[in-house]
């Protein structure tokens, strides 16, 4: 934000700061080692208010819990937004200082009175009320968010509206007060980072940015492409349009994660060409021409990854790979090779020590010695004498214009709700979420034990299912605009009416993907997973064999 | 807190005990405890502290704590069941199992074993079968109960109430199982000295009426407080340092440096709390003055509470006390009903109140930090110290806890000043102490004598010194036994620990030669084994040795000879004495060092058999 | 003289231990004086991550002007304090604590340093008799508080017992259970903040339980993993561990130790895997690591079926 992909503040500052503002996010089973430096927090003294339209885990350790709606996040930001304002609360200092875009954003929340966002989000006034005040009124505070923010139609209008809130009340930039974007994946970060991003170059430099690109194209001997490329949702439109014709998918498995899986499955099924290298034959590996075996490389190879605190770490060979498994970095190279362009095989070290010499102002001093040495480092990192940066843009704080840099920009953004709209054929709203034990697709998380797994179910309320006559464990049937999965129900006081909850860890169980809407944000290209508009119908005896059909076999079991 | 409880639920009888107790405790009352410490998160404002009350009451409604309870108390109060569980299996009058809805507690323990208490035993198990075993009606084997004057002693814990039996025969227990009504004990028969005009502590011990107000007025209840509000708090302390007030609960530390550092403090909220968890084998004069002047404990408590900046005060009172509890509730009552408690003492616009818990069996309570734990609804294991309760104690602020004849002195050192407190005794023992005289004595019963009156002097005051008088066991099961050639001894803490022992809680409990010392001692060790807390190497460990060793010694069994033996015993006392976390486990050794250095169990069998197992 | 690093700035005091002045922090323990000295202070129930209990009692020192001796992994440095470590009755009770504990629980698991310890300052579990019969499964836990049958003295009381296998992840051997409360703390306001387990039952009856002792899949347990991860002497341990020390393959020599980074979340906790004969058999985390403090969650923790060449334990 701001110019640089990354959240603003280290694990550290939530356990040392006043209040602390989940939203969209149930760190307690999603990312339950920084909901530790929470709990530590709390026990020190801060508030914790949840945002989730589900009563969590998480949301049972809050001061306040604000069950929205579904894809009513900015409309819930934009409210307290005008309360802060309401109440003379905005940090005029830090605002006239450090940010640009005011006029606009108060004007963008104008419309937002507790009663209309009482009305739009279905939380009760009087608890955005206090969640505001308490929020504006910290002396410090941490905003977090997860899937619950970014899974929709509009990602980045949601995260923009947030990070307003943050420039409203100055709460960024300094030791306590911060946005936490907590990151999915463990390298999904460093995937970024590295220039995973259509549009960015290692070290989040801009493609279109002649200066910085011509660095890497001396570096690397050849011409980079100054445009934007296409991220994965505008990759299936292309195949779509049968623009795209051959695909080469490393470490994903779209065939099962992909919203309206079912056609996403045909489009790569149409494919001239699909290769996939993968630790696993997955569902999407079942669909390749060629399948190339490669390492899991956080304990069959070495490397780095970076988390949701910018922390670089490396990773370690800890086994040897099975059979003809190898390195991705090595598959890469012979890949290159073989198309004639031989870069030799250079080690994990060697490779990391290009990216530094590249990556000037956020990993140039991120040695391998220093990375083993200091348990990690934080960029930016500009070089071998720099401790790291645990807080981001501390600049903003700073008198000299100079020092204070580019003014974070006000986003005036708009509510939109969910594409998928609830209607009388599809009342109920499914949303998708992430067991404690469980991991996205249950690739790696499907092999080992774990007492806690259950049988995928379609999570109700019971007032829900009373009403269409459905008992705790009945198998029934979903269905959205897309398609129709069966499911066993069950009776979950996370719930609540007119809100139901699935898992995307047992397609093989529930292919939920079947049903959930790939509109997808334009921005970033994420899809609607958090918001589908479905009606639960009774199934009749006969439909039990049809559904054990539509079982699809999964990597991994 | 996201709280996983188990599936069984309530039944309509557990559900209303649990809801009485919640909703009847004063939540918003003056310095009500919310416990941000507590493993609920800053955001969860639970009622941690109502767990020991929230049990009691399914006790006496069902007779024992079932799942569904549990998960119900849990539910209610906000505590993980894990936790409360542990906590309900630490407390002796606590079951997690079904068990008798009506059950008798008989003292077995050195004051009661060999005057009656045995053979009752005895008698019960050939009624109602062996312990604990009766669907509807069973007994139990119970340590001291604080009856000692009256052996042999009987608790009643039933779901129709709970009382008192002593001196208890198996007639009268069987039929107060059944459900008749018991007279409680009478306190005039547990004070001989009874209204003797040099009397202080128990000047009005048989004089009041412990129920009446007036009564207690009439007797010049509520002069000390009238003073204490006139002179102020700063003088009250004052008033209690010069006196050179010392704890009476065993301990002997100075009354006045608790209350100076707590007054003190800079923390807006502090607590007083009473120990009145008095149950040292072998004492039992907390019990009588809680019976028959529980105003004087009220206003005492009032005194101390106001002094220290404390606007709320904890009695916590021995579970197997219930008279004593009911006539603290009453007076207590009465006394808000007249101003002398609630938002506005005796007109002073102060703030003080009181509330009342109830112990559930457990001796390690009487430690002040694990009492202060088992208020929060912990299990009562004593805390490290430092910090010590008057910088970090109930929780977690300043606390000052007094045992209650400590506070009970502190009305006549307001009344009569510091230095004429003072002036009664010598170094650092002054004022008047009470005494539990038990065993073999004429007269048994709790005494009033100045400190620095010998030991000789005391036993003359019940009647003389017992014919055939072989040991005394001086200041409890955590003190030491004197010998007939030491009754000169002046009961000072200057003079007893001259002779290696110590005043301790005011035991004197004697033997005569026809005791059995070596069971005695053994059920000083097994009273020590159950009742360690089991938090500590030293004391959970070493106490389970001392018993094995002395069941060797008694049986002839020693492993290597009697001097292994010894060094055995010896070895495990040191490390429970150097080692131990808290005052229990230190003294655990304490009577059955002395004991064997005084050789009581020096001629034993043992002795003759050394060598044969080697 | 030596300094104790804590990290942050603070007033230095003066402590004198066995007659040789030492300048540290105000705040550290001490424990951290005799570590920084290089002294080999023993210690069970201590651990870097969890707040002190101090009821092993078995790293206890004098202080002067206390007549108990002190443990040293709890009680802060003061001004002008006067420490011994080599005292009679420092060693004394060291080896009693150990001692007790020998003849009480089976320390075998204990590890080298426990067996160094005990060797070193001579303590002798043995004398105390020959071993009593163990206890049946779940017994211990049916105890009541308060009662306990007189023993004859002929065998001494242990804490032996049948090991609790009720989940797929890991096993409670209790007969190694020295109630050090590292597991209650590690489950509870230390870490995990589950509260799952806690000490029941009073005195050397009492025992580390869930609510009424139901099995673990019954109780709040999220499978953390934590409790194995402090447990000191082998009462708590994985399956794999367990069942490689039944079938007699367990080969701790020919272990080695990987530091790595998890492979779910974005939080990015280091990994410790430790693999024998090409396979995971444990995973702990660094204590001193800022993210973790040396927790993990249950996918870390024990989530890596998925790179075990080996066959999974059940199908999915």
């Amino acid at each position: 934000m701001f110019g640089a992909g990354g959240g603003t503040s280290a694990y550290q500052e939530v356990e040392d700061t006043d209040l602390v503002l989940l939203w969209g996010s149930n760190a307690r089973e999603t990312h339950p080692i920084y909901f530790h430096h929470v709990l530590q927090g709390l026990r020190k003294g801060a508030q914790l208010y949840v945002v989730d339209p589900r009563r969590t885990t998480t949301a049972r350790w809050a001061r306040g819990h604000l069950p929205l709606d579904v894809g009513t996040d900015i409309a819930l930001a934009h409210a307290m937004g005008r309360v802060i304002l309401d109440a003379g609360l905005e940090n005029r200092a830090f605002i006239e200082r450090a940010t640009t875009g005011f006029d606009e954003y108060v004007r963008a929340v104008e419309p937002w009175t507790l009663e209309r966002a009482q009305q739009v989000t279905g939380v009760d006034a009087g608890l955005i009320r206090e969640t505001a005040l308490a929020y504006a009124r910290a002396d410090r505070a941490q905003l977090c968010w997860t899937l619950g923010i970014t899974e929709h139609h509009n990602a980045v209008d949601n995260v923009r509206a947030l990070i307003d809130l943050a420039l409203l009340t100055g709460h960024v930039g300094r030791w306590g007060s911060g946005l936490v974007p907590l990151r999915g994946q463990n390298n999904v970060q460093g995937g970024g980072d590295m220039g995973a991003i259509p549009n960015k170059l290692p070290g989040g430099y801009d493609v279109a940015d002649d200066e910085h690109r011509g660095r890497f194209e001396r570096a690397w001997g050849s011409t980079v492409p100054a445009v934007k490329g296409l991220h994965l949702s505008q990759m299936f439109e292309a195949m779509e349009r049968r623009e795209v014709r051959a695909v080469y998918v490393v470490g994903e498995n779209p065939a099962e994660s992909e919203a309206d899986v079912a056609h996403a499955r045909a489009l790569l099924t149409g494919l001239d060409h699909l290769v996939v290298q993968d630790i696993f034959r997955t569902a999407t590996a079942e669909l390749a021409d060629v399948v190339l075996p490669s390492c899991a490389d956080w304990c069959e190879y070495e490397g780095t990854v970076t988390s949701s605190e910018r922390r670089v770490q490396r990773v370690r060979k800890a086994l040897d790979p099975p059979g003809e498994a190898r390195p991705d970095t090595w598959i890469l190279h012979e890949m290159a090779r073989r198309l004639g362009h031989d870069w030799g095989q250079p080690s994990a070290e060697e490779v990391w020590d290009e990216l530094r010499s590249l990556s000037l102002d956020w990993h140039a001093g991120m040695s391998y010695a220093r990375l083993e040495a200091e348990g990690g480092l934080q960029w930016p990192c500009p070089g071998l004498d720099h401790p790291g940066t645990p807080t981001m843009h501390t600049r903003l704080w700073e008198r000299d214009p100079a020092l204070r840099g580019a003014p974070a920009p006000f986003a005036p953004v708009e509510h939109a709700g969910p594409l998928d709209e609830l209607s009388a054929e599809f009342p109920l709203r499914l949303t998708t979420v992430r067991r404690l034990d469980s991991y996205n697709s249950g690739v790696q998380t499907g092999g080992y034990a774990s007492p806690l797994r259950r049988d995928e179910a379609l999570c109700v309320d019971p007032a829900d299912a009373e009403a269409l006559g459905i008992r705790d464990g009945e198998r029934v049937r979903m269905v959205s605009r897309r398609g129709a999965v069966e499911a066993p129900v069950r009776f979950d006081p996370a719930a609540r009416p007119g809100l139901a909850f699935i898992t995307p860890h047992f397609s093989e169980q529930v292919d939920v993907n079947l049903i959930t809407n790939e509109a997808w944000d334009p921005q970033s290209g994420t899809s609607e997973f958090k918001a589908t508009a479905i009606r639960i119908e009774k199934l009749d005896v006969g439909s039990r064999t049809a559904a054990a059909e539509t079982r699809v076999p999964v990597a991994g079991s | 807190m996201d709280l996983t409880l188990l599936a069984d639920a309530p039944t309509t009888a557990e559900r209303a005990a649990v809801d009485a107790v919640v909703g009847s405790a004063p939540g918003t009352g003056p310095g009500s405890p919310t416990d941000p410490a507590d493993g609920t998160g800053a955001a969860d404002e639970g009622r941690r502290d109502l767990l020991l009350p929230a049990f009691h009451a399914v006790m006496d409604a069902v007779g024992w704590i079932s799942r569904g309870a549990l998960s119900y108390v849990c539910e209610t109060l906000h505590v993980p069941p894990a936790e409360a569980y542990g906590v309900a299996t630490f407390y002796a009058l606590f079951s997690v199992t079904p068990r008798a809805p009506r059950i008798a507690h008989v003292c077995d323990d050195v004051g009661c074993a060999a005057f009656g208490g045995e053979d009752l035993c005895a008698a019960m198990e050939e009624r109602l079968g062996p312990e604990g075993s009766g669907e509807e009606v069973t007994w139990t084997r119970s340590p001291c109960l604080g009856l000692c004057e009256r052996a042999p002693a009987v608790f009643l814990q039933t779901t129709h109430g709970h009382g008192q039996i002593a001196p208890a025969d198996a007639d009268a227990v069987t039929h107060a199982l059944d459900g008749e009504d018991v007279a409680g004990p009478d306190p005039v028969v547990s004070t001989p000295q009874a209204g003797s005009p040099d009397l202080e502590l128990l000047s009005r011990v048989g004089v009041v009426d412990p129920g009446d107000l007036d009564s207690y007025r009439a007797a010049g209840g509520y002069a000390g407080l009238r003073r204490a509000l006139a002179v102020g708090p700063a003088r009250v302390v004052d008033e209690i340092t010069v006196a050179s007030l010392t704890g009476r609960g065993g301990a002997a530390f100075p009354t006045g440096t608790k209350w100076s550092a707590v007054a003190g403090s800079p923390d807006p909220v502090k607590y007083l709390v009473c120990n009145a968890d008095e149950s040292e084998p072998g004492t039992f004069k907390d019990r009588v003055l809680m019976e028959a002047d529980p105003f004087a404990l009220v206003e005492a408590m009032t005194v101390a509470g106001i002094a220290v900046g404390a606007r709320l005060g904890y009695l916590y009172v021995r579970g197997e006390y219930p008279a004593a509890e009911a006539a603290l509730l009453r007076a207590i009552s009465e006394a808000r009903r007249h101003g002398y408690l609630g938002d506005d003492v005796m007109g002073s616009g102060r703030v003080f109140d009181l509330e009342v818990r109830r112990g559930a069996g457990a001796y390690i309570c009487g430690e002040e930090t694990a009492l202060m734990n088992s208020l929060e609804g912990r299990r009562g294991e004593p805390r490290a110290k430092p910090p010590f309760p008057t910088v970090s104690g109930l929780f977690g602020k300043p606390t000052v806890i007094n045992n209650v004849e400590t506070l009970v002195n502190v009305l006549r050192i307001v009344e009569q000043g510091g230095p004429a407190f003072a002036s009664v005794g010598s170094g650092r023992s002054t004022g008047t102490k009470l005494f539990c005289l038990s065993g073999v004595v004429a007269r048994p019963g709790v005494y009033e004598v100045p400190m620095g009156t010998t030991l000789r002097e005391l036993l003359e005051l019940a009647g003389g010194v017992p014919v055939g008088l072989k040991a005394i066991l001086l200041g409890g099961a955590a003190g030491s036994f004197v010998t007939p050639d030491q009754l000169d001894v002046p009961l000072t803490l200057e003079g007893t620990r001259e002779i290696g022992a110590t005043l301790g809680s005011g035991v004197v409990l004697c033997f005569d030669e026809s005791t059995d010392f070596a069971a005695v001692l053994r059920r000083i060790a097994g009273f020590f084994r159950d009742e360690s807390c089991g938090q500590c190497v030293p004391c959970r460990v070493g106490t389970v040795r001392q018993e094995e060793a002395l069941a060797r010694i008694e049986r002839g069994r020693e492993i290597g000879g009697r001097t292994v033996e010894l060094q055995l015993l010896d070895d495990v006392d040191r490390v429970m004495t150097d080692a131990s976390i808290c005052g229990l486990g230190q003294t655990a050794a304490s009577a059955v060092r002395s004991a064997l250095s005084l050789g009581l169990i020096g001629s034993g069998g043992g002795a003759r058999r050394n060598g044969d197992h080697p | 003289m030596t300094t104790v690093d804590l990290g942050t700035i603070r007033r230095l005091v003066s402590v004198t231990v066995d007659d040789v002045e030492h300048r540290v922090p105000e705040g550290a323990t001490i424990m951290d004086v005799l570590d920084s000295a290089g002294a080999d202070t023993p210690r069970l129930c201590q651990a870097p991550n969890l707040t002190p209990v101090n009821a092993c009692r078995v790293c206890v020192v004098e202080v002067e002007g206390s007549r108990p001796l002190v443990p040293s992994c709890a009680r802060r440095v003061e001004d002008g304090m006067v420490v011994r470590t080599d005292t009679d009755r420092v060693a004394h009770s060291r080896r009693m604590v150990l001692e007790l504990l020998g003849s009480a629980n089976d320390m075998s698991q204990a590890g080298d340093d426990v067996a160094r310890w005990s060797i070193e300052y001579g303590a002798d579990p043995e004398r105390y008799g020959p071993v009593g019969p163990p206890a049946a499964a779940g017994e211990r836990g049916n105890r009541h508080a308060g009662h306990h049958s007189a023993p004859d003295g002929e065998t001494r009381a242990t804490v032996a017992q049948p090991v609790t296998v009720d989940n797929d992840l890991y096993v409670r051997d209790y007969a190694r259970c020295i109630l050090c409360y590292k597991c209650v703390e590690a489950c509870g306001t230390d870490a995990q903040n589950t509260f799952a387990i806690a000490v029941a039952g009073r005195g050397f009856d009492a025992t580390i339980s869930t609510e009424f002792a139901v099995p673990l899949p019954d109780s709040a347990c999220v499978y953390c993993g934590n409790c194995i991860g402090v447990c000191p002497t082998g009462a708590l341990k994985s399956v794999a561990e367990h069942e490689r020390r039944e079938a007699g393959v367990w080969d701790p020599e020919g272990e080695t130790v990987t530091s790595t980074i998890c492979s779910f979340c974005g939080v990015g906790c280091t990994l410790e895997l430790h693999v024998q004969d090409n396979t995971i058999v444990n995973v702990t985390s660094p204590h001193d690591h800022s993210v973790t403090h040396g927790h993990l969650c249950i996918k870390g923790r024990f989530g890596f079926q998925h790179v075990q060449n080996v066959a999974p334990p059940r199908d999915r």
